[in-house]
């Protein structure tokens, strides 16, 4: 049968159902594309010690901030600190801005950024939950894989083996 | 003795709802105009107990009862008493126990303003409702109860609601949302129960239209609250985060807004509709979804406070029953629904078609952005990510500019073929002054000329100007006033206008800068001038606070005085912001601390923003209208000619 000569309204439901599997297939594609482009992935210290992490691309890293490691500008919002999985691996992070207001030494963060060449990251964003005891589920999880590691080389201080089963409970 | 009464009063609203599910059902099946009518005793039953142990749990809090785990989890002998009310709500166990209130009244309500209903159908609404109920109740008793205590040792004293919910804005936010949430279990139920008789006639649509309408109207209320809160008390400026939870409230939102919609079009002329009934169950659907998503902690989000899988393991499996179930019935019955009028590209069904397409995809693009990281962890085994803001404006921006150019001549299309010049050429010079006004407005009040911002202003701008003339002409072509629904649609229609406007101009030319500021420090921000006075020490009830004050001034002029604080909430142990700004309709000065950051210095966040207001203000007239149409004549004179005679007879 061709076309033209379909009665109308079998006529008007073909071209509707065509422009909704275009449109479909379009919209779907598109949000496809745009999710591919938007997705920042997740990475542990060690991932980045490691080299595992891609350089210049926005990603996230996080792991607790190690005591005594903030430093502040003097001149301006500057920042910088370490984020550990309090086992095998510290990344520095350097930040410009205002920290959250749960971000303290010995808390678990998430950083949204890039990672240099130095193997700084770089974070234009800092997270710390709204909850002191709660630990964001990656960090915990990395915690937990670094201590896992180090329990086979079978060296342990108590005092880690404490952070990690925090970890491990308010994950 | 209070909270085991509270405890036993839901114990026996466990088995009224039972009843409400079943014996109407029995009812219906025996043809018996007793048991079907028992529905309307067992909700308001269900209703009153439910609020008896919603009073009993309020107690427990105002008495300090410290032996209940959740009120020493979530309040303090030294919060101040409106606190300890919202408190109720402030955590997991009460804020269901809230769920279920609200659902019981929204079943409440259904029992006695559904005068219109044949008794058949109104106890087939009932047990569908009843139904929700017992998976409501049992989710309280079996996962959450808020009365267990912890005796016999118990704490002195509580560990204080988080200082974050200890505001207005989250008194009034989670009741609002839950209304909105809860009451598109109404239109589901009808859908249900009219998917169970085969039968949708426009009688179905015409009833379940206000319902929906006045959910719509309280979930936008709950979402805009939200946002209004979030943007004061995170003290970063924003009102709009894309966070998983705030995701989750705008999905039902959308497709609630592409239901009110489509179900016009069923109930003016017979169209679209097994899109509608599918459409009312994806709404509340989502909404349980919401619940999940919220409740479960699998999506790592700033709201999800408490990481529990065995309630969220329960919800997932009611929803699956929930979903699957009405989809089963909907895939059995729904191929019997034949929708016989036809119409053309140019007529109001196929305006409202493209709203509710792309209404539809937005929904399906937030949620597909919301559940990606679950889908991608699964997919490559632990990989962990997380899906930004900017994937979530880049998707919805072209969707947003094509529903709002649909908008604009919407109001002058016809059923079934619209003239063409109705929607184009009649209006040319309105289409004229659009652009010209934007320019015009863009110039005079010095903001950024934007090719994007200038389009969708100008879209705006005209969905505005043509909403007038049809104002104009439809209050001069009949005698009588408009209709409730007419004046609800130009209330919510320009809702969306003032909205759009106030995110456009809020995102283009708001200013902002993080500085370090000791006192005497002076920090120019567009054509303000901010000036860091002192700091000093501030007692709260619950805290201590170092407070700021931050003097604005303009060409010279002090235009507000400002006073942000970093509170140390004692009991709690946490640190809070709490900004403060000097609103105003044309644009806010926004103050917030950071920390301290060495000698006298702070972090200080300023922000100036633009018609930031007009966001809430449009959110807030749309919900207006949604309220406005209740008030039409159509379902109260249904109302009014009821008569129990002929229901009896239908039933029978």
């Amino acid at each position: 049968m061709k076309f033209g000569k379909m009665k109308p309204q079998r006529r008007n439901r073909l071209l509707l159902v065509l422009f909704l599997v275009v449109g479909a297939g379009g919209a779907t594609t598109f949000a496809l594309l745009a999710l591919n482009e938007n997705i920042n992935l997740f990475y542990a210290p060690g991932q980045i010690v490691a080299g595992e992490a891609p350089v210049e691309k926005n990603i996230r890293a996080g792991g607790m901030v190690l005591a005594g490691s903030v430093v502040r500008s003097e001149t301006d919002l500057g920042v910088s600190f370490r984020i550990s999985d309090m086992k095998t691996a510290e990344v520095e992070v350097q930040y410009v801005g205002i920290l959250p207001d749960l971000f303290r030494e010995g808390q678990g963060i998430i950083a949204r950024g890039q990672l240099n060449e130095q193997g700084i990251f770089i974070a234009e964003e800092v997270l710390a939950k709204h909850d002191e005891n709660y630990m964001p589920p990656e960090v915990a999880e990395a915690l937990a894989e670094a201590h896992a590691e180090s329990e086979a080389n079978s060296d342990s201080s108590a005092a880690e083996q404490a952070a990690v089963k925090r970890g491990d409970l308010d994950g | 003795m209070i909270p085991e009464f509270g405890h036993f009063a839901l114990i026996l609203a466990l088995g009224l709802s039972i009843g409400l599910a079943v014996l109407p059902a029995v009812g219906v099946i025996k043809r018996d105009p007793v048991l079907m009518r028992s529905g309307s005793f067992l909700a308001a039953g269900l209703f009153i107990f439910i609020l008896f142990s919603f009073f009993c749990l309020l107690e427990s809090f105002l008495q300090d009862d410290f032996s209940v785990l959740y009120v020493a989890n979530n309040s303090n002998s030294a919060l101040p008493v409106q606190y300890k009310v919202s408190a109720i709500w402030g955590a997991h166990e009460g804020s269901f126990l809230l769920w279920t209130l609200i659902s019981a009244g929204w079943t409440l309500s259904v029992a006695f303003f559904s005068g219109s209903l044949t008794t058949d159908m109104k106890a087939r609404v009932l047990s569908v409702m009843g139904l929700l109920n017992i998976g409501f109740v049992s989710f309280i008793l079996f996962a959450s109860n808020p009365f267990d205590r912890s005796l016999p040792f118990f704490p002195q004293d509580g560990a204080d609601l988080n200082p974050l919910l200890q505001d207005f804005g989250l008194i009034v936010h989670p009741p609002m949302l839950y209304m909105g949430y809860v009451g598109f279990s109404v239109p589901f139920a009808l859908a249900i129960a009219t998917l169970t008789t085969g039968r949708l006639d426009a009688a179905w649509a015409r009833w379940s239209r206000p319902w929906t309408n006045a959910a719509w109207a309280f979930l936008t209320i709950g979402i805009t609250l939200g946002s209004w809160w979030a943007y004061y008390e995170l003290g970063w400026g924003g009102w709009w985060f894309w966070d998983p939870v705030e995701n989750a409230s705008f999905m039902p939102w959308l497709a609630g807004t592409a239901l009110i919609h489509s179900l016009a079009a069923s109930e003016k002329r017979g169209v679209f509709k097994s899109w509608t009934v599918l459409l009312a169950i994806a709404t509340f659907s989502l909404s349980l979804l919401g619940a999940f998503l919220v409740r479960s902690g699998v999506l790592t989000s700033v709201h999800a406070f408490a990481v529990d899988p065995t309630r969220g393991l329960f919800i997932l499996v009611f929803l699956v029953m929930i979903i699957g179930g009405s989809l089963t019935l909907y895939a059995v019955k729904a191929s019997g629904i034949k929708s016989v009028a036809s119409f053309e590209w140019t007529s109001r069904e196929a305006m409202l078609l493209m709203n509710n397409l792309l209404l539809v995809v937005a929904t399906a693009a937030v949620l597909l952005g919301t559940l990606y990281p679950l889908l991608y962890e699964v997919l490559t085994d632990g990989d962990k990510i997380s899906v930004g803001p900017p994937y979530f404006n880049r998707v919805f921006v072209p969707i947003v500019l094509v529903l709002f150019t649909v908008m604009i001549a919407a109001p002058f299309s016809r059923w079934r073929k619209t003239p063409l010049e109705l929607l184009g050429r009649q209006h040319w010079p309105l289409y004229a002054a659009g652009p010209v006004i934007v320019i015009g407005l863009t110039a005079l009040l010095g903001l950024s000329f934007e090719p994007l911002a200038i389009i969708i202003q100008t879209i705006a701008v005209w969905i505005f100007l043509l909403l007038v003339k049809n104002w104009v002409q439809t209050t001069k072509q009949g005698w009588k006033p408009p209709s409730a629904s007419y004046l609800g649609m130009i209330f919510g229609h320009t809702g969306m206008v003032v909205a759009i406007l106030g995110v456009v101009i809020t995102v283009y030319d708001s200013q902002e800068r993080d500085v370090r500021m000791a006192p005497g420090d002076s920090m120019a921000l567009s054509d303000y001038e901010f000036t860091f006075k002192s700091m000093k020490k501030v007692q709260g009830p619950n805290y201590t606070a170092d407070q700021a004050e931050i003097v604005v001034t303009k060409d010279g002029a002090t235009i507000a005085t400002l006073h942000p604080e970093k509170r140390f909430y004692t009991v709690a142990r946490n640190t809070m912001t709490e900004a403060d700004m000097d609103p105003g309709l044309f644009r806010d000065l926004y103050v917030a601390l950071g920390e301290p950051v060495g000698k006298d210095a702070w972090a200080v966040r300023l922000h100036v923003k633009p018609f930031v207001r007009w966001i809430w203000l449009g959110c807030l007239l749309a919900a207006a209208g949604g309220f406005i149409t209740l008030a039409d004549k159509r379902y109260r004179r249904l109302r009014s000619a009821r008569s129990d005679t002929i229901i009896d007879g239908a039933a029978a």
